[in-house]
């Protein structure tokens, strides 16, 4: 463990625990156990949806990063990542699905169509998934390669450690 | 049987040949019993059918219909013109696959087709308002909007569309804005 919130403490009030004992913000821990068991929701939409396949097997598999546990309910997951083209008739069910995640949960647009319409200046696509859903990580590419959905999933990782996950999570717990 | 006896048959004498290809250009009233002679006649597949969209000319739309027989070795296309609202008679009693076909060209062209067993939407979401592929429609969409089914919108065309221009050099022949 290398982050400097992390550091290993050597109080040595107890020789049997000496050395087992972490001092750390309840931010970090929080924050760390989130970020390395991200569970994706594969919102799988068109082409984008076989690199993400790809990236779950084993060639580049994602599970190096805490990521692999691919949940088909919304219910189970906390980062939606929109692979494909989102057209018109389907995107009030992406929204419906992201409405039934529960928080925390995060959003990767993945790829060009996901994060601005891509080639499709048409009737029938949604200009971007940011119209209806917040998101957090764009990624380029028509599709991205596997390698850059690992590089957005670990830039996601570094924006959740920068949340204040415990003061949120406090904020709620007061105005209910 | 030729293609020529077939024609013979059909009563056709004045067919459009062209790089191989045999159209045959019927009224909407003739369309359906030419259809069913075509098909007894051996062409048992309908490869496609399509419409389009002859804005500011009358009648404004065209059907096509593409048939070839089974062993591949005959193709023909039927052709007839059609004014905008008068209905065109289905071709899912002679070919089943006709059923999608045809609510595809509903879909896209408003044409609607007396005797469909299911005359509905099938790629947009039933109770869009328009027509996309009309020639009246722009490219970039149209607002719309069915609570809690589907909304659309107008997509940006920053200074597009882009098409591409048949030109001798790779320069000339890239995607630019038209005008």
């Amino acid at each position: 463990m290398t982050d400097e919130t992390l550091t290993v403490s050597h109080a040595a009030y107890d020789s049997k625990i000496e050395g087992n004992i972490i001092f750390t913000r309840l931010d970090a821990a929080i924050n760390w156990m989130r970020k390395n068991s991200l569970w994706p929701m594969p919102m799988g939409l068109a082409c984008c949806a076989i690199e993400l396949m790809a990236t779950a097997s084993s060639r580049f598999d994602i599970s190096r990063f805490g990521a692999e546990v691919m949940r088909f309910s919304p219910r189970q997951a906390d980062v939606m990542i929109v692979a494909g083209t989102v057209t018109y008739k389907m995107a009030l069910s992406v929204k419906r699905i992201w409405d039934q995640m529960p928080e925390p949960k995060w959003c990767i647009a993945m790829g060009a169509c996901a994060s601005s319409g891509g080639m499709y200046r048409s009737y029938a696509v949604l200009q971007g998934i940011d119209r209806l859903i917040p998101v957090d990580v764009y990624i380029s590419g028509c599709p991205p390669r596997p390698e850059a959905l690992i590089e957005g999933l670990l830039k996601l990782q570094r924006k959740i450690d920068t949340e204040e996950s415990f003061k949120a999570q406090k904020q709620e717990t007061v105005t209910a | 049987m030729s293609i020529a006896n077939d024609l013979k048959a059909l009563g056709q004498t004045n067919p459009v040949v062209f790089r191989g290809e045999t159209t045959i250009n019927v009224g909407l009233s003739a369309l359906f019993p030419i259809l069913e002679r075509c098909k007894e006649l051996g062409y048992e597949m309908l490869l496609d059918i399509s419409s389009l969209d002859h804005l500011g000319l009358e009648p404004r739309f065209e059907m096509v219909y593409e048939l070839a027989t089974l062993d591949d070795s005959k193709h023909l296309r039927v052709k007839t013109k059609v004014a905008e609202g008068v209905d065109v008679p289905t071709a899912v009693k002679l070919w089943k696959t006709a059923n999608w076909h045809e609510r595809e060209i509903y879909d896209m062209m408003g044409i609607k087709f007396a005797g469909h067993p299911q005359m509905e939407r099938i790629l947009m979401w039933e109770g869009f308002p328009y027509f996309p592929l009309r020639k009246d429609f722009p490219l970039a969409g149209k607002e719309s909007m069915m609570p809690e089914v589907a909304f659309s919108g107008v997509a940006p065309l920053e200074g597009g569309p882009f098409v591409t221009s048949p030109g001798s050099t790779r320069e000339s022949g890239e995607p630019r804005a038209r005008g």
